[in-house]
């Protein structure tokens, strides 16, 4: 086994586990923005298209590339625009403490927050 | 290592850390959009690097630039107007899409790579060829499997699993012959060997999803997701670079702790869910309305009334709900009770919905504010003080029965929504869930069921409330 490999085996290992610990912190709420986070960054496989573009010469080098190309951008492209616009939809109402939002049984004044909210534009 | 390519695998370093701490943000709903700009941010870093490389190294011909930036301009801007048209309903099909494309393009990498090096005079290093291999294999078996869950969210494809007499049998040939190819392909460079394995992998992936139903769809595109993170890991092996290495990996731990999320909240293994052939959630017959005897039939008005002077309410959303389309109506409902004063949360089970956390996204559209939106261990001890749980198309993750041994849901994690003082239930007929079983909860005595479409009944409780507290 080659050194090389042997480095990328361990980043890749490492990788894992940061990404556990990273993810499994993520609340329920989020979990198809998070997907669709993840989905994003896996758009880095661009950089792999773009090498391939890069490096090759033949004509069938070029239609491989072309189609990475095409799959990976659409893939970053999107990824990352449909999360943003996801997240921009989770809001929390203005008036609401942080910390316990759902604690008074009868929330005071709760007309004029939504009335807030609804006044907010989207 | 040239100065250069040093400096660029640090710099590929620094955009891999921030897609770690761009995910790291999204453990809070706050700071979640500051957590997506740090990711764009590592991706412009990574792409911008990979530019000057390929510039500094000079190969690259006139052909190989025109490839590259028409490919990324048609792809960017499908991507673009994709993600800016798409529903919210239809987001488990998008993202499904972009785990195939994602897997699709690995695979291409690894393709291409196997391809340079078996036209080199000597045999390719045998490392090399090994995560060519499996990047070639899971990337295609996403590819494919992806475009039909696509298909199957989206209705091109029947939701109901389909599965043929034998179709285990082709899967242990097509598994056997693609193993047999990889390892000619790996033992003597061949071109013809490797699309072989392009191709048995493809009908692979097919055969994979065809015969799983609607309603595991949830798992599937958890696991598909995890491959996809996988496939680029592999693709970074083959060529050696530590940002696709690193990036994949967080993808494929994020898959992976979405899936097993996914089957543990739907007591099924995933191992079963593969295999499937039972899972019918999409097509539960339609038995006709207030069937049984022993349940409580309400009308609009008495509900209205139920819920006007309740202190605490909690709805409990499931997939019926975004069927409907009723996302607007119920949170309208809510707001309706909030300005009389009743406090009002939502309780959110793993899996109501399509994918990982659909539901709430279904409802943050609708104008939920997140704080409401409660996940099922936070929200379970409140049922105790609640006065009314309104169960909108909600099944089997509501059915007590799960807490005895011996039904086909025993085990599951449930909503304990019969711990409420009073429930009520919106719901068409006394179909049967995904399961296929009875809702014990449906004939408990302090149930009403409210037999209607979501839609309608919703806008029919908001005007009952609202004639109420005028």
């Amino acid at each position: 086994m080659s050194t090389a490999l042997l480095t990328d085996l361990v980043i890749f290992v490492l990788s894992l586990w940061v990404g556990f610990e990273v993810i499994s912190k993520v609340p329920a709420t989020l979990h198809t923005p998070l997907m669709s986070a993840a989905n994003s960054i896996h758009g880095i496989v661009l950089v792999g298209a773009m090498l391939i573009a890069a490096t090759t010469n033949s004509w069938i080098g070029y239609v491989i590339a072309f189609l990475a190309a095409v799959f990976a951008s659409a893939n970053v492209v999107g990824g990352y625009v449909v999360t943003g616009r996801m997240l921009k939809m989770f809001r929390k109402r203005p008036t609401a403490p942080a910390a316990t939002p759902a604690q008074p049984a009868a929330a005071p004044a709760p007309a004029p927050a939504a009335a807030a909210r609804d006044g907010r534009s989207s | 290592m040239s100065g250069f390519s040093f400096a660029s695998q640090l710099i590929y370093v620094l955009a891999a850390s921030c897609f770690v701490l761009g995910l790291h943000l999204m453990n809070n709903p706050a700071s979640a959009r500051r957590g997506n700009q740090f990711s764009t941010a590592g991706m412009v870093i990574a792409i911008a690097t990979t530019l000057a490389l390929i510039a500094h190294a000079g190969v690259i011909t006139a052909t190989g630039w025109t490839v590259m930036l028409v490919g990324a301009l048609i792809g960017g801007g499908v991507g673009l107007y994709a993600a800016r048209t798409v529903q919210m309903t239809a987001m488990p099909q998008l993202v499904s899409m972009f785990n195939a494309v994602g897997g699709g393009a690995a695979a291409l990498v690894a393709i291409h790579d196997y391809i340079r090096v078996a036209s080199a005079v000597v045999g390719p290093a045998e490392s090399t060829t090994i995560t060519t291999l499996l990047d070639v294999i899971i990337g295609s078996v996403t590819f494919s499997g992806s475009i039909i869950a696509a298909g199957k969210l989206q209705g091109v494809i029947t939701s109901a699993p389909v599965t043929f007499p034998g179709a285990r049998v082709v899967n242990l040939v097509l598994a056997a012959f693609g193993l047999a190819a990889s390892g000619y392909v790996l033992a003597t460079p061949s071109l013809a060997g490797l699309w072989i394995v392009v191709v048995a992998s493809l009908v692979f992936g097919v055969l994979m999803v065809m015969p799983i139903g609607g309603a595991d769809m949830p798992v599937v595109i958890s696991l598909l997701n995890a491959f996809t993170g996988t496939a680029v890991a592999m693709a970074g092996f083959v060529i050696g670079n530590w940002a696709l290495i690193i990036a994949g990996a967080l993808v494929g731990a994020s898959g992976g702790i979405l899936t097993k999320l996914m089957a543990d909240a739907m007591n099924r293994s995933i191992g079963n869910i593969i295999v499937g052939g039972f899972g019918t959630g999409d097509t539960a017959a339609a038995v006709v309305a207030g069937a049984g005897a022993d349940v409580r039939a309400i009308t609009a008005d008495d509900a209205g009334i139920q819920l006007a002077y309740a202190g605490k309410v909690i709805i409990v959303p499931g997939y019926g709900l975004a069927a409907a389309q009723a996302q607007h109506e119920v949170a309208e409902l809510a707001d309706v009770l909030e300005s009389h004063g009743v406090d009002v949360s939502y309780a959110i089970h793993p899996v109501a919905g399509r994918m990982p956390g659909h539901m709430n996204v279904l409802l943050a559209e609708a104008n939920v504010p997140y704080p409401q939106l409660k996940e099922m261990d936070d929200v379970n001890p409140e049922f105790a003080r609640t006065d009314v749980a309104l169960v909108i198309g909600a099944n089997d993750v509501t059915n007590p029965a799960a807490r005895r041994p011996g039904t086909a849901i025993s085990g599951m994690p449930i909503l304990d929504v019969d711990q409420a003082k009073s429930i009520i239930v919106i719901k068409r007929s006394m179909g049967h869930g995904y399961a296929g079983i009875d809702n014990e909860l449906y004939s408990n005595p302090k149930t009403s069921m409210y037999f209607a479409d979501a839609k309608t009944a919703l806008s029919e409780l908001t005007s009952a409330v609202k004639t109420l507290v005028g």
